[in-house]
């Protein structure tokens, strides 16, 4: 799935916003490094204290020379195949990069491979547990789906005294448990 | 029939199984025994509907590219509007979610037969068939642990909640075995590789479901009993009619509608 974002007006399409030398290059082309820390402000929009970066959406950012004019590929991979926020994620994403003065950008969206927690940032990891769900415990194995539950500390005390509720929280991605020590419910983010 | 014509047909299938139970259990928000229980069924019900875009999407590109009879039309003109005969899904999820014994029971059946079908497909000769497939398999994987634990909660529970599992099971059940029976459309993409082994997918769905059932203390049925078919020729029972009636009602009656 390919969405095209260009928020140039229709009479001069073919114009990137920022300014350009005369031979039509941008005097300044943003580094992909420097792309990278604009989209890590990109917040979540269900979680929003991580972003789109620590959650490990985007999977990859390119400049396309090929036609003459310079576009930014961004691809993006779904957490899972119904999750409500994917297209307003993209919106958010447009957005920021429009608002950096890069008009002309390119969302591809990538299936394979699958979207695993695994992939999500200590950083992320550790802005989950201070905003009160616990993160994923372990890697995203067989063994881990399949096996005995995971051992989840609660995120407001500590304890490893907890019980899970229901295999599904707020949302598809989170389990909901409760701990027995400080008797908080809390949301667990399941490895996948 | 070519394979681009077996796939469309497959992909179809896959789409409308995920999208009509989807649909379904959508019909708990609001009703279910718990608030947890709500929320579980919602986000189950998420996921399927999600995998179900994903395969009508891929489903109206091959039908475009292939140039097939349905070449032009979207993943949304396919979900709503298609007719009754016209979808492919399996008759057990059509069926009314009755009590939430009945649904549990027609959930678990359906997890254990996706689960190792999106594993199956997960290996399939065809890329973007075992991308959906990957991706589903780990979503479907909670599903069936979920189903599972409550199939055992029921079964080995109180004698009132294991008399009205075992009725779920048992009234279930005639709509399990056309998951298994495989047409033209199924031999032509098992021998291409794309599409998976039904025989394989009996034998691994059957002892999964031997063993929690005896676990559950609860009889499994023979699957040699009479089962209903006809859902890979568009017939079905007159379940899924109404629920059609009520999907499809707003892009009929306000053909277009965006917000």
């Amino acid at each position: 799935m390919i969405r095209e974002f260009d928020n140039t007006q229709a009479d001069h399409r073919n114009q990137p916003l920022i300014a350009t030398d005369r031979a039509g290059q941008q005097l300044e082309q943003p580094s992909i490094e420097a792309i990278w820390t604009l989209l890590d402000a990109v917040p979540d929009p269900e979680v929003p204290v991580v972003s789109v970066v620590d959650l490990g959406i985007v999977r990859d950012l390119q400049w396309d020379l090929q036609s003459g004019m310079r576009q930014l590929v961004v691809t993006l991979t779904p957490t899972y195949s119904g999750c409500p926020a994917t297209e307003f994620i993209e919106e958010a994403i447009a957005e920021a990069l429009h608002a950096a003065g890069i008009a002309n950008v390119r969302l591809h969206q990538q299936l394979a491979p699958a979207w695993t927690t695994d992939w999500i940032t200590e950083s992320g990891r550790e802005k989950l547990r201070q905003y009160g769900i616990a993160p994923p415990v372990g890697s995203a194995s067989k063994r881990t789906l399949l096996g005995e539950e995971p051992e989840v500390a609660c995120p407001q005390c500590g304890s490893h005294d907890t019980v899970q509720v229901s295999e599904f929280g707020s949302t598809a991605c989170k389990a909901l448990y409760r701990c027995n020590s400080c008797l908080e419910p809390f949301d667990y983010f399941k490895c996948i | 029939m070519n394979q681009n014509q077996a796939l469309f047909e497959y992909l179809l299938r896959l789409g409308d199984s995920d999208m009509i139970l989807g649909q379904r259990l959508c019909e708990w928000v609001g009703n279910a025994p718990a608030l947890e229980e709500e929320m579980a069924i919602g986000n189950v019900a998420l996921d399927l509907i999600g995998q179900a875009r994903s395969w009508l999407t891929l489903a109206a590109e091959v039908a475009s590219a292939a140039e097939l009879e349905a070449a032009g039309r979207s993943a949304d003109d396919l979900a709503f509007t298609r007719d009754e005969r016209a979808y492919r899904n399996l008759l057990i999820v059509e069926q009314a979610n009755g009590n939430f014994a009945d649904t549990m029971a027609r959930q678990y059946l359906f997890d254990v037969w996706h689960y190792h079908l999106l594993s199956a497909l997960s290996g399939s000769a065809d890329e973007r068939v075992a991308a959906i497939a990957a991706k589903g398999l780990k979503e479907v994987t909670y599903h069936l642990r979920r189903s599972s634990a409550w199939i055992k909660r029921l079964g080995d529970g109180t004698e009132e909640s294991h008399a009205r599992m075992q009725d779920a099971i048992d009234e279930i059940w005639t709509y399990s075995g056309e998951m298994f029976i495989a047409d033209e459309v199924d031999n032509l993409l098992a021998v291409a590789g794309i599409g998976a082994d039904l025989n394989r997918l009996r034998s691994l769905w059957q002892a999964d479901v031997q063993a929690l059932l005896a676990e559950a203390t609860l009889n499994c049925p023979s699957m040699d009993e009479y089962m209903q078919r006809g859902s890979k020729q568009g017939l079905h029972t007159e379940q899924l009619g109404f629920l059609l009636a009520e999907m499809q009602f707003l892009p009929r009656a306000y053909p277009g509608a965006s917000w």
